[in-house]
């Protein structure tokens, strides 16, 4: 049984570059998008594996238990209906031109070291290992971003490329911080960047590194949660680059980024006298929640109205962890899965609607419901989810953000429920001139693959209305060790 | 630890923020490049004393790895981007010299005060260390906001990781892998940079970061 739990991280690790190399390799494009499907399925079954086996004894490289598995299997899922969506999209691009057949070639290994960045991320128990595996997921996506090579995307993939290197370079200073401060306590070594090692003894590192440890830390993956007030890349980098790198970028990169900022957070928790990290947590997620619901107004262009859309939903979470607590965690917790889920799909359906309309300016898309009533209404579906709308599964978790924070710090819930208000007004008013009214723009039919969207949809949807008992306690003990 | 020993490690990193004091006041892209060259040296020098007085030999590597990259590899090929760009003229600097020497007392001041008041206990030599580097990153990150060319951007980016360098070297014993990782990001970080600048040019006949500020999507 050990052998076999083994050999279900080993091929979430070996998998991905494997078969990067190989589509590397391959010059048709068509066996390609077939084969990053069939690699991001395997992906998947080798994390949904991870349940059913027997887990291994964390090692001084990685490590699984409750919390990360949540990551993992949440990444390779959207990960594989992003890359069947991903075919379908492509096929669009090489048609018309914007993208040939070598780009396809890098693109396709490109996604797959990502995926294989991300996934190495979730399971390192080695903070510096953890830096490298994020560093990695960055820069194959700023090459894609980049992908298109018109003014606009390189100037997003430049700026993304900066920022985030600066980000990183921080969150490496902080590292380095806390390998000092584990480092009389622990020893010298490798031992000393352990997480599961570092976690034991929290409690006797000096507290005041620790601190400024966490402040850099924060500032650091915080840069590429997309927190306010260094997002400026996100809105950029979402806009220009190709819409499955938007759907995993908002889906799945920014949760990387939180989920070291967690691991760090509850390495603070186990010091007592360390800085409470919430208040620093809280005052982010608000600034950027309210900071990007004033944003959404403005907007005219539909990918970067949902990127910051994503500040804001990244800014809700932060607050939710910042927070604390088993409830507020929880709540937290089922939100970034929510919103991984809901933004991919939207991303899905603006994808194709941007493709037939041969724009991304809101003013040049209106009644897509009539033109193209399958995209229209996933749009439709997705904006009403995401604006946290009953009985979509945001409005579940917001609900119990919002509860929550009431019953504990009500002066929070204020700014709180304002923030939420001004982005669910914003996405309505710019909803309704999408989705109805008069069309305008191309009406040409779509090839368009429906089964990604919906299934994130009608998952979102179920997730609204019932949440299934095994999941509710899984997620309440993850709850619980967050702290 | 005698006298001489952390004197010689407290004068190169001390030497290591000078030079980055000299790269704030630079208006011309060749005498930068010659600069940072010469913070590859320092810090490949600090590097390898450290190597010496720890007694660990895997930071000869990283030494090595510093002077041969960052000191020759990185300038000379910087030296025919910009041959080949005919951008050999002065820098735009955003801000003019004096504020910006200023901003820099500042945060060299900032960072003392901050690290030696947390690091009480630590090694006096990687304490010091730690201070020097946060003013090493601080000043990089200085010189990459106060600068629009995008030449001297990835400049100020490099100084900044020579930060970093230098405190995982001062952090005793820290595992190799951090080390490798740092030097083999900043090989990653030149190519990726040397891809954008010829792609950059390509379209636009200008490395000026500030040219690519014309489109914001949003304020047209």
């Amino acid at each position: 049984m050990t052998a076999f739990s083994f050999d279900a991280v080993a091929a979430i690790l070996l998998i991905p570059p494997l078969a990067a190399a190989l589509m590397a390799a391959l010059p048709n494009y068509k066996v390609t998008a077939r084969l990053n499907v069939v690699a991001s399925l395997l992906t998947l079954l080798a994390a949904l594996s991870l349940f059913v086996t027997d887990r291994p004894q964390p090692g001084q490289y990685l490590l699984v238990d409750d919390l990360n598995i949540v990551f993992i299997v949440l990444n390779t899922f959207v990960g594989f209906t992003t890359s069947i969506f991903s075919a379908t999209y492509i096929a669009h691009e090489l048609e018309t031109g914007r993208l040939t057949a070598p780009n396809l070639r890098f693109y396709h290994a490109m996604y797959q070291i990502m995926m294989f960045g991300m996934n190495l991320a979730f399971v390192s128990n080695n903070i510096g290992l953890m830096w490298v595996a994020v560093e990695l997921a960055t820069l194959t996506t700023v090459l894609m971003v980049g992908i298109y090579r018109t003014h606009e995307a390189l100037e997003a993939a430049w700026k993304y490329f900066i920022l985030g290197s600066v980000g990183i370079a921080l969150a490496l200073f902080g590292t380095i911080l806390v390998y000092m401060a584990a480092q009389p306590v622990v020893g010298e070594g490798t031992n000393a960047m352990v997480w599961t090692v570092l976690i034991e003894q929290a409690a006797r590192f000096d507290p005041a590194l620790l601190n400024v440890a966490f402040v850099f830390l924060l500032l650091g993956y915080g840069t590429k949660v997309g927190l306010a007030p260094l997002h400026a890349w996100l809105p950029d980098a979402h806009a220009e680059g190709p819409t499955p790198i938007s759907a995993v970028l908002s889906g799945l990169l920014l949760n990387v980024a939180l989920y070291a900022v967690l691991r760090f957070k509850m390495l603070l928790a186990a010091s007592p006298q360390a800085i409470a990290p919430g208040p620093l947590m809280i005052a982010m997620g608000l600034t950027s929640l309210i900071f990007a619901a004033f944003m959404l107004y403005r907007r005219r262009d539909i990918k970067r109205l949902f990127a910051y859309s994503s500040i804001e939903h990244m800014g809700i979470i932060v607050f939710a962890f910042g927070m604390g607590g088993p409830l507020a965690n929880f709540a937290g917790l089922l939100h970034m899965v929510m919103h991984s889920l809901t933004k991919s799909a939207i991303f899905f359906a603006v994808g194709h609607i941007a493709q037939v309309k041969g724009t991304q300016k809101i003013d040049d898309i209106k009644g897509l419901t009539e033109t193209h009533p399958g995209l229209g209404w996933a749009l439709v579906i997705g904006v009403v989810a995401i604006a946290g709308l009953p009985p979509l599964g945001i409005f579940m978790s917001e609900f119990l953000i919002v509860s929550s924070t009431f019953a504990r710090q009500p002066l929070l819930a204020i700014p709180l429920v304002f923030g939420l208000l001004l982005a669910f007004g914003a996405l309505l008013l710019r909803l309704t001139g999408v989705a109805f009214g008069e069309p305008r723009g191309s009406t040409a039919p779509v090839e368009a693959s429906y089964v990604p969207m919906y299934s994130h949809l009608a998952l979102v949807f179920a997730a609204g209305i019932y949440l299934p008992a095994p999941l509710v306690a899984w997620f309440q003990h993850v709850a619980t060790i967050l702290g | 630890m005698n006298g001489l020993t952390f004197d010689i490690a407290h004068l190169l990193a001390g030497g290591l923020v000078l030079v980055s004091f000299m790269m704030l006041y630079q208006d011309r892209l060749f005498a930068l490049i010659n600069v940072f060259a010469l913070h590859a040296v320092v810090l490949a020098l600090s590097v390898a004393w450290q190597a010496y007085v720890q007694d660990a030999h895997h930071l000869y590597v990283t030494a090595a790895i510093a002077l041969v990259f960052k000191a020759i590899v990185i300038p000379v090929g910087l030296h025919r981007i910009i041959q080949r760009l005919g951008i050999h003229r002065d820098i735009e600097t955003a801000v003019g010299i004096g504020p910006t020497m200023l901003a820099g007392i500042g945060l060299v001041t900032l960072s003392m005060v901050l690290m030696l008041r947390v690091t009480p206990d630590a090694d006096p030599l990687a304490r010091e260390d730690l201070a020097f580097a946060l003013s090493i990153i601080l000043l990089g990150l200085l010189v990459m906001v106060t600068r629009r060319n995008a030449v001297s951007q990835v400049v100020g980016f490099m100084s900044l990781e020579n930060g970093l360098v230098l405190a995982a070297t001062g952090a005793k014993g820290m595992p190799l892998v951090v080390e490798i990782s740092v030097a083999f990001s900043i090989l990653i970080a030149f190519i990726v940079i040397g891809v954008f600048l010829f792609r950059i040019r390509e379209r636009f006949d200008s490395v000026d970061v500030g040219a690519l500020d014309d489109y914001r999507g949003e304020r047209r």
